[in-house]
């Protein structure tokens, strides 16, 4: 909302500053954005009134004219503008005038005719953006009077974000209400009177939806003059509200709705046939919009129309054919109540947002349609003639919305606000703000006025008397935290700990989007149909992530396309994984590295990462829940990973995730030319652990026995240690695998494991023989369940 | 006798010569051993005449503790020399860097995540989390939002169907929250929120963290003191000036938004601040009768506040990131700087 300080001060003098003005409406929740000047900065521009006219002697478009600009003595200007005549009046810059842009005006020859100073268009005084020719003023002017005063030039515009809930003050009215209210000072009323009836023709209104709008004035207004000039006050205040000027009968329509806050519509009388009828459209009728848009209809739309056609999208926007145009002799001023939610929506559904549909949705003073129609009726017979019928109304008294009296008890704002605010300056508020308060004691009745029809509850009046008081004099006071334990839940690992443990090993965290290129997830995961948004942004952005590997690759790609070669990534987030039973947003902890495993140093030489780097920083996030010694690492099989080096985690027949090289088929569509290795975790997953339990030491010796075995190269490592483990020894307290090897000394197809036994009883010393036992009895299951046999 | 002294001199001679301790051990073998010269003279005691033998046992005995010394002494001067030449030879150069993983670190939104928790924690406010798929009556409805009101323009929603949508707020955990768990209530709720929007500071995807308290007696004084401590110590400013503007949201009534006089100015004006001296940095009122109702807490025993901020500028105010979009580019070379 565009705010004339100017006109503002017509309607309340409130004695402020711009800046204090502005700050004082910010506290009261008219948030100020910006105060603009309603021209540039220029001097020396008067009224000059054209005397003579005669063409330039060497130069087609050019005219030498002589003004009278108040000096007393004609003065020659030559001038280009194709709109210049005999006995116009314009703006004039004389010899020493400077105008917008430092741009000083100074004598001189126009192809050998000279020049004393500038006739000057809207453009050039920074008026406007079209460039029309002069700038015509009026007649009564004097030749002379200083065109800033003339059109009062030396005003700001306040631009204030308006919320919501406050569309009553969507107009000058209610600006100024508010403005009177904050600062005490009187309100100047607009008085309107009834204009006088000069002819008798009425046209019938038929309200067929009452309850989207329940009250509908009209008016005829014949032998109007569509070619009349708006006056300039109304031209500038159209502008500085940001509204151009489009001939009489539309100006008049819009400064009223910036005046009073009612949007309002003129139709030609002349297309108008029977009747207006206020209806829902029927599903398929098309109406041409005044901006030439075609839009097709359906039953949400309302619509005003009369007995054979559609004439306008209600509240929101006229229609081509009943428009008013340069041949308009006979007018039909429409000003109608649409309740917002006849509007709300509709605009947005047909991809339209008018002033007149702003303020609808938002909501408009039911009470306001007969005064607005008197006052726009008034001023458009005082600008372009014409002799106005009476006011037809119709009318759904039922239906008009009307603001329910609300119950306030003053001990509830106090309780609320944790202020003990007088009973009495409450009150005193919410008389200012134009309610009526009766009642006492402790519940008050409040009637609240029909603009405020954003007031509706106790505690919509607890805000407006905060807001008047000030928010900043309200009190500032800490709560008292009730005391109390929040349990733990000890067997359960903090996600932030394997955060940290990231951090140590030399990861970064990151944060990519949770929607992803459609292509690149259907690389990664093309057995999922991921979740699809209707209305992406981009085709890069447009599906939910099943996996958060895509977003860390790109993130990677975008580091290695900058000289960092060297790559940790990790991320925490949810993975969005449709499934029969709906869709699992999965909290995951994701990581990624590529590139040298350290960083470029004297002491170490450098290697490239590779999957048992990875493998070891899973197995350290695992320790932090005591899972590296429970889960179980199997080859297995994902899409986005190297078939020969994937691992999937598994913990009593769960899975927790997947570790393994990013599959080259992908490295190829990525453009990446370094492995990548890659792991995702559920994080409920590897944060929950157990409580620890106490076991007796022994107090006997241990020993160590090694062996060393002769397996198929095919047969995994985990899978010997799981035979030995299994082999019911109670004794056995540890294997430990030292060495795998191959080549010299091992038969093709085998490899030698290396394996350190740690044997130890609780009650005893174990004796040699009772350790052959064992160690025998290892080895047998060995040769029987996997074929291992001993390295001779 | 004289040999004796001869024996001495070449014995003291030959261990002032000796360059490393085996020879000086030898040395002390040829000498003082069990045949040793020295040793062997003792044995020649008994072919002297009794009154003679005291006298040459003691000569002997000092010319074999003259030795000794002087190995002694030989053998410490050795020691220490074989010792600082060993010094020498493993001297390093101490300056060289240390072997070793480079640490990595949290994102700043993350950093800035955990640092409002642990402030707010302080208060009792416990951390919740919910969907960022969210249903219509989540994000909406159940926050007094229907189906036509004018601020579901402003939210940009990126929609699935006609119901299900990304969030664009983490206030619906609030009614999670208070739709599972009775008051007294005292929550936060971090997370990713989404909304239709891309531009220089405009993310499709940003972070907020809502905060509710619901309890008896809570009143708008309560909103102010707490927003109020948590911006001063958030920012470490403990004059850090704040003011409430009385704004609009369709879930709490009264509504205010909550600015901080601007930290990079000290509230004199600049770019950062669009010269008006102050940050708009939250969102916040007491929560509105409606939203209580449609989770069934009664609205005339129980109030309520509650608070949204957005996460990525509160960390480009307090770290000095002057562009949003570096949040989600991943670039290490920004991700180290808040290592």
């Amino acid at each position: 909302m565009k705010i004339s300080n100017q006109w503002l001060g017509q309607w309340v003098d409130h004695g402020l500053a711009v800046d204090a003005l502005g700050h004082r409406l910010t506290m009261a929740g008219l948030e100020l954005d910006a105060v603009t000047t309603v021209a540039p900065d220029f001097t020396g521009v008067v009224v000059a009134h054209v005397i003579a006219v005669e063409p330039h002697p060497d130069a087609d478009k050019l005219r030498v004219c002589q003004v009278d600009d108040g000096s007393g003595e004609p003065v020659q200007v030559v001038c280009g503008a194709p709109n210049v005549q005999v006995g116009m009046r314009a703006p004039f810059a004389r010899v020493g005038a400077v105008l917008p842009g430092d741009f000083k005006i100074k004598k001189a020859k126009l192809r050998g005719v000279p020049s004393f100073g500038m006739l000057c268009s809207a453009r050039e005084l920074g008026l406007s953006e079209a460039h029309e020719g002069l700038m015509s003023l009026p007649d009564e002017p004097a030749a002379g009077t200083d065109v800033r005063v003339l059109l009062g030039l030396d005003d700001q515009v306040l631009e204030v974000d308006l919320t919501p809930n406050r569309a009553d003050c969507l107009s000058m009215a209610g600006v100024a209400r508010e403005v009177a209210t904050l600062t005490g000072r009187p309100l100047q009323v607009l008085e309107v009177p009834a204009v006088s009836v000069a002819c008798e023709d009425v046209f019938p209104v038929r309200l067929e939806a009452p309850a989207d709008c329940p009250r509908y004035a009209g008016r005829v207004i014949r032998g109007v003059n569509p070619a009349a000039p708006t006056p300039l006050w109304m031209q500038e205040r159209l502008r500085r509200a940001g509204i151009r000027s489009l001939g009489p009968l539309v100006d008049v329509t819009n400064y009223v709705m910036l005046e009073l806050g009612q949007p309002m519509h003129a139709f030609d009388l002349s297309v108008l046939d029977g009747a207006i009828v206020v209806r829902r459209a029927r599903d398929g009728e098309t109406l041409v919009l005044l901006d030439g848009q075609e839009l097709k209809l359906g039953a949400d739309d309302l619509v005003i129309a009369d007995e054979g056609k559609l004439l306008a999208l209600a509240g929101i926007m006229g229609g081509e054919a009943s428009g008013v145009t340069d041949d308009t002799r006979d007018v039909f001023l429409e000003s109608a109540h649409f309740v917002p939610m006849a509007v709300a929506g509709r605009a947005r559904h047909h991809g339209l947002h008018t002033e007149s549909s702003h303020r609808f949705e938002r909501g408009v003073d039911p009470a306001l349609p007969l005064r607005a129609l008197e006052r726009a009726t008034q001023l458009l017979c005082e600008i372009a003639g014409g002799t106005p019928g009476p006011a037809n109304v119709a009318e759904e008294a039922s239906q008009v919305p009307v603001c329910a009296p609300i119950t306030l008890r003053p001990a509830r704002v106090s309780r609320l606000l944790g202020l003990a605010l007088p009973p009495a300056r409450m009150r005193e508020i919410l008389v200012a703000l134009g309610c009526e308060v009766s009642g006492m004691g402790e519940a008050w009745q409040v009637a609240v006025p029909s603009f405020r029809f954003d007031l509706a509850i106790e505690e919509d009046l607890v805000e407006e008397i905060a807001r008047v008081h000030g928010y900043d004099d309200l009190p500032s006071e800490l709560p008292l935290v009730r005391p109390g334990i929040t349990w733990l839940d000890e067997a359960r690992v903090d996600p932030r700990r394997l955060r940290s443990r990231l951090c140590d090993l030399g990861y970064l965290e990151a944060i990519t989007f949770s929607f992803v290129d459609e292509a690149l997830e259907a690389g990664f995961s093309p057995d999922t149909r991921p979740l699809r948004l209707a209305n992406p942004l981009s085709s890069e952005l447009a599906v939910m992530r099943t996996t958060l590997w895509p977003g860390l690759v790109k993130a990677a790609l975008h580091n290695l396309h900058r000289q960092q070669a060297r790559v940790r990534l990790f991320e925490v987030g949810l993975r969005f994984v449709p499934q029969d039973n709906g869709l699992k947003q999965e909290k995951v902890i994701s990581g990624l590295i590529c590139g040298a495993l350290f960083p470029a140093q004297w002491g170490q030489a450098e290697r490239p990462v590779d999957f048992f780097d990875i493998k070891g920083d899973v197995e350290s996030l695992l320790a932090l829940a005591g899972l590296d010694r429970r889960v179980s690492w199997r080859a297995g099989r994902h899409p986005a990973l190297h078939p020969g080096q994937c691992a999937e985690l598994c913990l009593d027949g769960e899975s927790l995730g997947w570790v393994g090289a990013l599959n080259p088929a992908l490295e190829a569509g990525l453009d990446l030319e370094t492995p990548v290795f890659l792991f995702e975790l559920s994080l409920e997953k590897v944060c929950r652990g157990r409580l620890p339990g106490f076991r007796e030491q022994s107090r006997f010796p241990a020993i160590r026995r090694d062996l060393a075995l002769l397996v198929d190269t095919a047969l995994p490592a985990a899978r010997v240690v799981e035979v030995i483990e299994s082999a019911g020894h109670e004794a056995l307290r540890g294997v430990n695998l030292f060495d795998v090897y191959t080549g010299r000394g091992v038969p093709e197809g085998r490899k030698s494991l290396a394996l350190g036994l740690i044997l130890q009883d609780l009650s005893s010393t174990l004796t040699d023989e009772k350790v052959d036992e064992m160690i025998h009895d290892i080895v047998t299951k060995l040769q029987e369940e996997v074929g291992a046999t001993l390295r001779a | 006798m004289e040999s004796l002294s001869n024996l001495t001199d070449a014995a003291l001679t030959a261990i002032r010569a000796s360059a490393d301790l085996r020879h000086l051990d030898e040395l002390r073998v040829q000498y003082l051993g069990k045949k040793g010269v020295i040793t062997e003279q003792l044995k020649s005691l008994g072919a002297l005449p009794p009154e003679q033998r005291r006298e040459a046992g003691q000569a002997i005995n000092q010319a074999k503790q003259v030795v000794a010394e002087a190995l002694e002494a030989r053998r410490e001067a050795l020691e220490l020399a074989a010792r600082e030449t060993r010094l020498a030879a493993e001297t390093l150069d101490v300056t060289l860097p240390g072997r070793r993983q480079e640490s990595g670190g949290l994102h700043p939104v993350t950093l800035t995540i955990e640092r409002i928790q642990a402030l707010l924690e302080q208060l009792g406010f416990a951390v919740v989390e919910g969907p960022e798929v969210e249903d219509d009556y989540h994000n909406f409805e159940a926050l007094n939002i229907p189906s036509h009101h004018p601020a579901r323009a402003m939210h940009d929603t990126f929609y699935f169907d006609a119901t299900t949508l990304l969030r664009t707020h983490t206030s619906p955990v609030q009614v999670r929250v208070m739709e599972n768990q009775a008051p007294p209530l005292r929550i936060i709720a971090p997370g990713r929120v989404y909304r239709c929007d891309s531009d220089l500071t405009h993310s499709p995807m940003f972070h907020q963290v809502e905060g509710l308290v619901v309890d008896e007696q809570v009143t708008f004084a309560h909103l102010r003191g707490v927003l109020d401590a948590f911006l001063r110590a958030f920012f470490e400013q403990n004059d850090l000036k704040t003011r409430f503007r009385p704004s609009y949201f369709p879930f709490t009534e009264p509504s205010a938004e909550v600015d901080i006089q601007c930290v990079q100015c000290g509230g004199h004006g600049c770019r950062v601040c669009k010269q008006t001296g102050w940050l708009e940095v939250m969102g916040c009122g007491m929560v509105h009768p409606n939203v209580l109702g449609h989770v069934g807490i009664d609205s005339e025993r129980y109030s309520g506040f509650a608070f949204g901020l957005g996460v990525e500028r509160m960390a480009m105010l307090r770290y000095g990131v002057n562009d949003l979009r570096l949040f989600f580019d991943n670039d290490i070379r920004f991700l180290r700087q808040f290592v």
